[in-house]
């Protein structure tokens, strides 16, 4: 390159950094200090203003998140069982859905229409939609319910059904995540196993629990880390459903919702650093287990 | 392979009942933003109604709605600019140098909880004076679309064969005119995805508004609260104000369809 000045040239021999370092520096600006911060700030008592001095206490912090039965333990539970129901139903209503899907037929352009929709509200939103329909008093559910000779539930009020029901909404709105990868990945496959099975015999489930599950087995955990680590993280559909602290009893309090509470509403941001330090580790070791089957599928 | 006809007909009435649940309530709401509060609250009048326009006026004479859509538009499209910017070169450069472990730092912000970097984050810019500023919202809505679109950017910089470029500079162009001139136009349909998808997840984003922004920069996902109130909730105006959120982003959504759908999968066939 004997007509390039010498800049474009230093800038073309270092491209591949020019290229990536904007971005990354960014991103390890707002990620990497906030994070060391977050790890220091739970070993502090910080409280009450973001401003305010703040003394260092060891691990105290640790001692009495983990010791506490009362909002931290029930909110790891609340989380745990959010997740897991949420995750289970919507890949096994996934997978039917995109099975259905899989081979193309008349009209199958309306069914995708209404598959995306959900996935592209806005979170907030739809929980202030499904607020109005599962109102007890005038919502469309308990209409519903009544027409069918059911009496009326309390749903988003009552203390025990609150977090079904905003699992439900979970399931509404993100299935349809889970059928678009599953799709993605059942049109990615090739016919002829499916083929060699049919002739020789196999029924229709013996097709899809030993050729196409297995096959699609590495899709399948992308879609639940994807799912799971989203699902673990919800807040939008609580806050909007529930407000604050999860409603009066705490009833939808997840870690997310609980650290998100105790930084915000009582600015406790020593014990708030330490339940995210700790939720931070659970989503990481989650991921850890899932990525590990993952290659172990590939790898088989 | 053919299908049997009771098959056929399963697979129809699964469908319809599929279709049915999806669609529904979003029906349910955009009906209710047309109802009084009066007709919200009689069961008879659940599907025949006369429509009215109030809550709308509410929504945009008293709620300042058109400050609020504004303030969502202006949001979305700086970050997701800033982040196409930052996004696509890095992701080229990642998949063409297979900079595996820099990719994994990008990544990284999918997986932390927002709260532990909203704390930080309020920290320094209220000690700035930042906070409820624009550039606050803007920046942490790119900490969402930044990682998305260097995600989708190198699933398709990696389907992009390399020859094309290997020719260009054969022809005598530099490499970083090489990524100008071939490969930035062959990606247009890459960028316009990931555009597309940030876009959305920017317009979406509630919880670093709900922190960061402040009484004239709020945007519609945080103004929707306007309507709640502590003892009473305005419904028609409440869902006057959801469907104003929602509508526009699902059918901007339907229209650029093929672009959502392969944004929102990217990666996920890959090993």
């Amino acid at each position: 390159m004997p007509d390039t000045p010498g800049w474009a040239r230093w800038a073309n021999d270092h491209r591949k950094w020019l290229f990536a370092a904007p971005a990354m520096a960014f991103v390890a600006a707002l990620i990497i200090f906030p994070l060391a911060w977050t790890m220091y700030l739970s070993l502090t008592d910080s409280s009450g203003s973001v401003r305010a001095e703040s003394e260092f206490i060891g691990f105290r912090n640790y001692i009495d998140v983990l010791t506490d039965t009362d909002r931290f333990w029930p909110a790891v539970a609340r989380t745990g069982a959010f997740t897991g129901v949420a995750l289970l139903v919507e890949v096994v209503l996934g997978m039917a859905i995109a099975l259905l899907l899989w081979r193309p037929f008349r009209g199958e352009k309306w069914v995708r229409v209404a598959i995306l929709l959900p996935l592209v509200a806005t979170p907030v939103a739809v929980g202030m939609m499904w607020r109005l329909i599962f109102d007890p008093n005038i919502g469309l559910a308990n209409q519903a319910l009544g027409w069918i000779g059911i009496g009326p539930q309390p749903w988003l009020a009552g203390q025990h059904t609150a977090l079904p029901t905003t699992i439900f909404i979970d399931i509404w709105q993100w299935t349809p995540m889970v059928v678009l990868i599953l799709l993605a990945g059942l049109t990615s496959l090739s016919d002829e196993p499916q083929e060699a099975a049919m002739i020789d015999g196999a029924s229709a489930w013996q097709r899809f629990r030993h050729v196409t599950l297995p096959l699609l087995m590495p899709t399948v955990i992308v879609a639940v880390l994807l799912r799971g680590i989203d699902a673990l993280k919800t807040f939008d559909i609580l806050y909007a459903t529930k407000g604050r602290g999860g409603g009066s009893f705490n009833e939808v309090e997840t870690l997310n919702v609980y650290a998100y509470g105790l930084s915000f509403d009582y600015n406790e941001y020593g014990l708030s650093s330490t339940v995210l330090i700790l939720f931070f580790l659970l989503i990481i070791a989650l991921m850890w287990v899932l990525t590990a089957r993952k290659k172990k599928e590939a790898g088989r | 392979m053919k299908a049997s006809r009771g098959f056929k007909v399963f697979r129809g009435i699964a469908l319809a009942v599929v279709v049915l649940s999806l669609v529904a309530p979003l029906v349910w709401m955009v009906a209710a933003s047309f109802k009084t509060n009066v007709d919200i609250y009689d069961s008879s009048k659940a599907l025949v109604f006369t429509p009215t326009l109030d809550n709308y006026s509410t929504v945009i004479q008293q709620a300042n709605y058109v400050q609020f859509i504004g303030n969502s538009l202006w949001v979305a499209f700086a970050a997701t600019a800033l982040s196409l910017l930052l996004g696509v070169p890095a992701a080229y450069s990642m998949s063409r140098f297979n900079m595996k472990k820099s990719a994994l730092v990008v990544l990284m912000a999918r997986i932390i909880p927002g709260v532990s970097l909203l704390v930080p984050w309020y920290y320094v810019f209220s000690n700035l004076r930042m906070v409820g500023g624009f550039s606050v919202l803007i920046l942490s809505h790119m900490f969402v679309s930044l990682p998305l679109i260097v995600y989708i950017m190198m699933g398709y910089f990696d389907g992009l064969p390399e020859e094309l470029e290997e020719a260009a500079l054969v022809d005598g162009l530099t490499p970083i005119g090489a990524f100008r001139r071939i490969t930035l136009p062959l990606s247009v349909p890459g960028i316009a995805t990931a555009g597309i998808l940030s876009f959305i997840f920017s317009w979406n984003n509630f919880m670093f508004a709900l922190v960061l922004s402040g009484a004239s920069t709020k945007t519609l996902p945080v103004a929707i609260f306007d309507f709640v109130g502590y003892a009473s909730i305005d419904w028609g105006g409440l869902m006057a104000a959801t469907t104003v959120v929602t509508l526009p982003i699902m059918l901007i959504a339907l229209l650029v369809q093929k672009y959502v759908v392969s944004g929102l999968t990217a990666g996920a066939t890959k090993g």
